[in-house]
């Protein structure tokens, strides 16, 4: 074995830094490191605020009373908490059976044609939709004709809104889902009789249950914090909820309506309201993760 | 330095070692794909590595360039000597390595970029300042593909056949005048007649460069490489994995006629598993 | 010899009318659900196309270049808020673009260790949950004040050019611009992240085995083969942005009168339904669905476009 002399040899292999290609890969992963810091601040921040602001004010009058009137101290923000949970609820017993649905058909009985495909290009469309436009539609179909009893405003509409928001999602990942589950598994069970029905729901749904699953989860999670589509189909209401076809308290409303009121009582209300939305929707979010690594 | 003194500088020094290896080990985090490897790789011929598959081989060929510093948790123990430095040593620039110690790949892989700027990109971060288009061409000939591509240097690469694209990817690596060029079985997403040229594509190379080839091909071996390396693996006592490690390594000739081991016997027979 | 007829164990070997019926009665209960998709997409745009109808009559194109917005004297004239629209997304983008794809970069191309990198991706998808109002609430309560020393030093600054040229008052368009990027941030770095992924391991590979360093690779080779998906992830979030409501009427002032400033509050199309909607009657209705007719054309054409560049970009690729 020889070691060539230097003069034979173009140059060392020694890392240079003065190099410009080195200096030049230092500044751009210096600069990538900075913009990471800077994507993940926000967060941290918002996190921070909402966790101090609100957390301080957590108490069990905060999920029993009502919110006081203009002026007054104190109060709750029960009707808004339990009204989340009834308007997303409408907005998951509809998108969820539509969405499965639509989805089963894209997945497992179109061929590809221009009607799935009409489908599939309407959907990302919908998708695409402003929420705020979500509302207004809702408000023009529902809310300004009265179709419910006669009345204008209702839970039920906000529902409905927060329902088209939430069904692009729940299509997509059926879709997706499905087209995840190995065809030999469903060529199995047609194999030995069974119907196309009964395969999907007894064994092509249930394999694609978790992405399923995660998908509506995360769909149902957006649809909570949503306020646009809400401000006029479901308004608000400062009194307990009677039933879905009234107006409604929720707590994204009640974030925006409080927020921008000079009062210090509901400004702190809005904060309250901000981290109990904000925990139920991380722990939405958590649950899906698990449920995903539950799945690998 | 010009171009014709290096090669000649190259060519100068052929018997010499041109890459060693000692007691290199190689793991994926906790597990180790290859031990105690000890070899000195001639300048200026052709080495093969063979050995069936899970043997380290073509691990060990990427530990020749830093290739494995892009692979998570892969470490590799030992020293890799190169131009009398430990390529591995802390102070070592990977970049500065695979400048000088080039790489084809299994997988043909040719940038998403025009057959011309697929050369060209290479030279041009080596710094290159000649005639750009004389270097284009003078690399797509040396890589026997210079007839089919001259007259569309502008369309992507990918539109190539399976076998050009291998051959634009050998240009690509001659083209930054390399010392050693590395080759990760590159025949083996190839066709026949492809295959057929690329080897004799490389009878060419040699003159210029060091060819060290990973093949699953034996007659391949036979056919292209002056020394050849069998490497095996074994279980591991208590261990659920296989290691590899080099069982020969000798003239093409003699490990194929005559080896001294029982397993590479075994293994260039075709009685091996 | 009579073959014994075997006791039939298969009761079903010919299939009942009624299983049938379910199987063929789902295949078309599952279309017409997917059908809902599509009537909710034509109901939505016949809603808004109906009710801007009168404006539509009324303005003519003149609604898209006059900016006065007159309850009592029945005029109306979308500019300012079209203007909005259109300068606080791209803006919002100019920034979140190099922002998003630099950290995609970071947390896929192996700098740190893989540890970290999972950890600032999750907190980037995190980011994504946040609702909107809250970013509002924050944005008025939280980043406006913080904000506001620095506006007030850019306006005394550079005060002669028209996009600083009036003294920050609270809300306004600056601070809307920047709570638009933080929430149009996580949907670039996610898809830039995954586009980047995607990238094959042969072509870093390809890109290191001629010598380049990180950098090189990622300019010349990792960037270029990921760009469509990155693109089009990009013109998805101007989509979001454009259509962004909350966080934007609480911070962006809601104003209807025209300013060049970016220092002024200003208003979007989102905005301007959020606040006036509910309470507007008369034509006033009816303007305001002109505009959200417009601000439907607008994302509808930029997400088009991004499913168009994909498919575009990707066949060179």
């Amino acid at each position: 074995m020889t070691v060539l002399t230097a003069t034979q040899k173009p140059a060392s292999l020694r890392f240079n830094p003065s190099l410009q290609r080195n200096k030049l890969d230092k500044l751009f992963t210096l600069v990538s490191a900075g913009f990471s810091v800077i994507v993940v601040l926000p967060l941290l921040l918002v996190l921070i605020y909402v966790l101090l602001q609100g957390g301080r004010l957590i108490s069990f009058n905060l999920f029993t009373q009502l919110p006081p009137a203009p002026g007054l101290e104190g109060g709750g923000i029960g009707n808004a908490i339990i009204g989340t949970f009834v308007v997303t609820m409408v907005a998951a017993l509809i998108a969820i059976p539509v969405g499965v649905g639509g989805g089963i058909y894209l997945a497992e009985y179109s061929r590809g044609g221009w009607f799935a495909n009409l489908i599939r290009v309407g959907n990302d469309i919908l998708a695409g939709v402003p929420s705020i436009i979500c509302g207004v539609f809702v408000y023009g179909a529902i809310v300004a004709t009265r179709v419910f009893f006669g009345q204008s405003y209702t839970a039920a509409a906000g529902g409905i809104a927060l329902a088209v928001l939430m069904l692009p999602t729940v299509i997509k990942t059926t879709d997706e889902g499905l087209r995840l589950v190995p065809k030999a598994l469903s060529m199995g069970a047609i194999g030995v009789g069974a119907s196309k029905f009964v395969t999907i729901i007894r064994i092509t749904l249930p394999s694609a249950f978790t992405p399923i699953a995660t998908g509506i989860v995360l769909a149902i999670a957006r649809a909570a914090g949503e306020t646009a589509p809400l401000i006029f189909t479901a308004l608000f209401s400062p009194f307990w909820p009677e039933g879905v076809f009234n107006p409604i308290a929720t707590m994204s409303v009640l974030i925006f309506n409080f927020a921008i009121m000079p009062f210090e009582a509901q400004n702190e209300l809005a904060w309250a309201a901000s981290f109990v939305l904000v925990v139920l929707i991380l722990a939405a979010n958590l649950l899906a993760r698990w449920l995903r690594r539950f799945a690998n | 330095m010009t171009t014709s003194a290096l090669q000649h500088a190259n060519t100068s020094t052929t018997g010499q070692t041109c890459l060693a290896l000692e007691k290199v080990t190689i793991s994926y985090g906790s597990f180790e794909a290859v031990r105690d490897v000890y070899m000195d790789i001639p300048r200026g011929k052709v080495t093969a590595f063979i050995g069936p598959s899970g043997c380290g081989k073509s691990t060990v060929l990427r530990g020749l360039n830093r290739m494995n510093d892009l692979i998570e948790g892969c470490s590799l123990r030992g020293r890799v000597v190169f131009d009398g430095q430990d390529i591995y040593a802390p102070e070592v620039d990977p970049v500065e390595v695979r400048r000088r110690i080039g790489m084809v790949f299994q997988q043909p892989n040719p940038f998403p970029k025009s057959i011309y700027e697929n050369i060209a990109f290479g030279a041009r971060i080596n710094g290159f300042t000649g005639d750009m288009d004389e270097l284009v061409e003078n690399s797509l000939r040396k890589a026997f593909i210079w007839d089919e591509t001259k007259d569309k240097l502008k369309q992507s690469g990918n539109s190539l056949s399976g076998g050009q694209q291998q051959r634009l990817c050998i240009a690509r690596a001659i083209a930054i005048e390399p010392e050693v060029i590395l080759m990760d079985e590159p025949c083996s997403a190839l066709d026949p007649i492809s295959t057929l040229k690329i080897e004799e594509l490389m009878h060419e190379l040699k003159k210029t460069f060091s060819i060290v080839i990973v093949t699953h091909n034996m007659q391949q071996a036979v056919r292209v490489s002056d020394q050849t390396a069998f490497f095996n693996a074994e279980a591991v006592e208590g261990g659920s994995g296989k290691v590899g490690y080099l069982v020969e390594f000798n003239d093409t000739e003699k490990i194929f006629n005559a080896p001294t081991q029982q397993a590479t016997q075994d293994y260039v027979t075709g009685r091996f598993g | 010899m009579s073959t014994e007829p075997t006791k039939e164990l298969f009761t079903l070997r010919r299939r009942p009318a009624s299983e049938k019926l379910v199987d063929g009665g789902f295949r078309y209960l599952t279309i017409a659900l997917a059908s809902m998709v599509a009537i909710v997409l034509v109901a939505i745009f016949l809603t808004v196309f109906q009710g801007a109808q009168e404006a539509i009559k009324a303005f003519g194109l003149k609604f898209l270049t006059t900016s006065s917005w007159n309850p009592v004297t029945g005029e109306y004239g979308a500019f300012t808020a079209i203007y909005g629209t259109l300068v606080s997304s791209l803006l919002a983008l100019a920034i979140a673009v190099p922002l998003g794809v630099g950290t995609a970069i970071f947390i896929t191309e192996n700098l740190i260790p893989l540890r970290w990198r999972e950890v600032i991706g999750v907190m980037v998808e995190l980011l994504a949950a946040i609702p909107s109002v809250v970013l509002g609430l924050w944005a008025i309560f939280v980043m406006e004040p913080f904000l506001r020393p620095f506006l007030t030093f850019l306006n005394s600054a550079l005060g002669w050019f028209p996009l600083f040229s009036t003294e920050p008052q609270g809300p306004g368009m600056a601070p809307a611009v920047l709570i638009l990027v933080v929430m149009i941030l996580p949907i670039i770095t996610a898809i830039s992240r995954d586009a980047l992924n995607q990238v094959p391991i042969a072509l870093r590979q390809g890109a290191y085995g001629v010598g380049s360093t990180r950098w090189i690779a990622i300019f010349n080779v990792i960037l270029p083969a990921a760009i469509s998906a990155i693109v089009g992830g990009v013109m998805l979030a101007l989509g979001r942005a454009m259509g962004e409501t909350m966080a934007v009427t609480m911070i962006i002032g809601n104003s209807t009168n025209f300013s060049w400033s970016l220092l002024a509050p200003g208003n979007t199309i989102s905005a301007m339904l959020a606040n006036q909607f509910g309470e507007a009657d008369g034509i006033q209705v009816s303007a305001l669905l002109y505009a959200a007719l417009i601000l439907m054309v607008l994302t509808f054409a930029v997400n088009l476009m991004a499913q168009w560049v994909v498919k575009k970009l990707s066949l060179r690729y």
